[in-house]
């Protein structure tokens, strides 16, 4: 416990520097699901020696279950509110970005391939503003916070049934520095 | 960042000046001698014997169609032309699901003017009209170009025509014979020598992709490119006398409108507000663009002069308001909203306010727009069978569903209003599609390379 801590601390200090924009230490790559990251410009992964390494941001990378390690919330068909999940996950990215006001994040909204591209590109973009009205509501200075919506030309998940389109309706959560 | 290269491959082949090459003489046209007259026109640069982008399937003929026996024309001079000539207008009269093109094969004869045509001959076919022609070459790369249509029963000459063209219009001059065949037949313009523009998306080797906005002849032969991008391009609409092109380009990250011209390439970016930037649609008298801004927090519909100056809010409501169309009259804006918790089609005065429902039935209606009458709207509609394109008739309010794909997008209504142009996938790949406003006719254009998306058919852009 002690030492998983103190990991934290590390990691906590070593975001904080990235996010300080004095030099990018890691790529910015999430090691939580998802993430097709347009926005993001890691690639992530292994280094010119050779060894694996996994980038994370602010959560624990030792708990799964901490929702600063998911960088994604899903949505439902033709709705842009977000679920109880989804509220958690942005309210986590929000207390944390609150707290780290040289930090800035773009919301990244997408939607499935079902119905029309333009409709979809306003649902992706209302997807967005969902969660940045959240990260707004709990004190994120709006100009630390971007959206935008990709509509439907982004998915992450190339079938077509349920199981890809519940993966492509979401809100990226993507840290710039 | 230099997500953009902007091409201008489109002027030689559309810059060309608006050539009426047709001075009609109408009364003539009954008449057994051909009647008249040609001249033109310019653009040598343009290479006439096209690549072949792609595959034309006709998934569905129609009951009823007109037969009709396109014989091939004659040529003095030796190499592809004449062939071609007759190649186009019997693809064109097929497609249009009115006609029923009888096979070369079973021609008892070949004739290339009215004079030699056996009527009897024909007749036994059961052919109703007979079109014939030929093509010779004038010279300085240009041919003239001959034929007649000629009606089998009545054992008459309908009408006729000669032109002189450059080598690089035959496949235009093909199209405008297959229009004329069909007003003649039909009573309806042809909206043959048409344009579309859609997107086509191709893989880069990278793994990325390659969005190019193109501009192809109606039949998809001819494309040129008029932009292309690392990032998603959406929604191309036409100007309406079809010099224009405003679109929806990611580049920079972010859904902007753009307005290009078609035949130089120059373009002017109408509006880059915050939030998304979408939906571009032009007034009839193309004076103004309505639009999707959400810069006011939520996308909600605006309207500016076509240079974006002028900007006002035409819809103010929570939930989405997107893809507003005209009604011909300029009178209304039929537009997306999710008011009602899901999408349906609303309408609303130009000037905003005035708004009220249109669409009741089926989980979803989007992206509607007018037939040229005005009296039908297009649509996507979700009734159970997947995303399908709908045809409301706003005088009886009944709707029709006129495609038998899942997942369509985008239609868009040929300027006679007989054929629905729209994108749909096949084979996991984004393909177009066109039905017959009846839903009697329907083929899907298949191109060889990438996925092909977001069609918009041109207005009648030269009149004839």
């Amino acid at each position: 416990m002690r030492k998983s801590l103190a990991l934290i601390v590390i990691v906590m200090l070593a975001f904080n520097l990235a996010a300080c924009g004095k030099k990018k230490v890691v790529e910015n790559v999430p090691i939580a699901e998802g993430g097709s990251g347009d926005g993001g410009d890691g690639t992530g992964g292994v280094g010119s020696d050779g060894i694996e390494g996994s980038q994370f941001g602010p959560g624990n990378p030792d708990d799964p279950n901490d929702p600063l390690n998911k960088r994604v919330v899903y949505f439902e068909y033709d709705s842009p509110n977000l679920d109880a999940e989804g509220q958690i996950i942005a309210e986590a990215h929000a207390q944390w970005l609150a707290s780290n006001p040289g930090v800035t994040v773009v919301l990244e909204g997408h939607a499935d391939e079902r119905g029309t591209r333009e409709y979809n590109l306003a649902l992706g973009e209302n997807r967005a503003q969902s969660v940045m009205q959240v990260m707004q509501g709990m004190g994120v200075s709006g100009s630390n916070i971007q959206s935008i919506s990709y509509g439907e030309e982004r998915p992450v998940a190339l079938g077509a049934d349920e199981s890809s389109w519940s993966l492509n309706r979401r809100v990226e959560i993507i840290y710039g520095n | 960042m230099q997500d953009i290269i902007l091409t201008f491959k489109l002027s030689t082949f559309y810059l060309a000046p608006m050539v009426n090459f047709r001075i009609q003489i109408k009364n003539l046209l009954r008449l057994t001698f051909i009647p008249v007259l040609f001249c033109l026109s310019i653009s040598p640069s343009v290479v006439w014997a096209q690549e072949q982008p792609l595959d034309i399937i006709i998934t569905e003929g129609v009951e009823g169609a007109i037969p009709i026996a396109v014989v091939p024309f004659e040529s003095s001079t030796a190499g592809d032309p004449p062939q071609i000539i007759s190649d186009i207008i019997e693809a064109d009269l097929a497609r249009s699901g009115r006609f029923e093109t009888v096979p070369r094969e079973d021609f008892l004869g070949q004739p290339t003017t009215f004079n030699q045509v056996r009527f009897k001959d024909w007749r036994l076919l059961k052919v109703d009209a007979v079109v014939v022609g030929k093509v010779s070459a004038a010279g300085g790369g240009q041919y003239d170009v001959q034929f007649e249509l000629v009606d089998v029963f009545e054992g008459r000459q309908m009408t006729g025509w000669r032109y002189r063209v450059d080598g690089g219009k035959m496949r235009k001059v093909a199209h405008q014979i297959a229009d004329i065949i069909y007003k003649q037949l039909t009573g309806i313009d042809g909206a043959f020598d048409t344009r579309i523009a859609y997107v086509t998306v191709q893989k880069t080797a990278s793994g990325g992709g390659s969005y190019l906005l193109q501009v192809a002849d109606s039949d998809g032969y001819g494309p040129s490119t008029a932009l292309t991008s690392s990032q998603p391009i959406l929604s191309p609409a036409w100007s309406p006398n079809g010099s224009r092109l405003a679109y929806v380009s990611f580049e920079g990250r972010k859904p902007k409108i753009f307005v290009q011209n078609v035949a130089d390439g120059r373009r002017v970016k109408l509006a880059d507000y915050p939030g998304i930037n979408s939906a571009p649609a032009w007034s009839p008298d193309g004076s103004r663009i309505a639009m999707t801004l959400s810069r006011d927090g939520n996308p909600e519909i605006y309207v500016a002069d076509s240079s974006g100056g002028n900007l006002r809010r035409l819809t103010k409501h929570g939930a989405i308001d997107t893809e507003p169309a005209w009604s011909p009259d300029g009178q209304t804006i039929v537009f997306t909203s999710g008011r009602s918790g899901k999408a349906q089609i609303y309408r609303m005065n130009a000037n905003g306010g005035g708004v009220s429902r249109i669409t009741f039935d089926g989980k979803y209606n989007a992206r509607a727009s007018f037939s040229p009458d005005g009296n039908q709207l297009v649509m996507i509609t979700e009734r159970g069978r997947g995303y399908q394109v709908g045809l409301l008739d706003m005088r009886t309010n009944a709707t029709k569903v006129l495609s038998d794909t899942r997942l369509d997008e985008s239609p868009s209504f040929a300027p006679n209003g007989a054929m629905i142009i729209y994108g749909t996938q096949s084979g996991g790949r984004g393909v177009l599609a066109a039905v017959s406003s009846d839903g009697r006719a329907s083929q899907i254009l298949k191109f060889q390379e990438g996925a092909v998306r977001e069609p918009a058919w041109s207005p009648f852009n030269r009149k004839l």
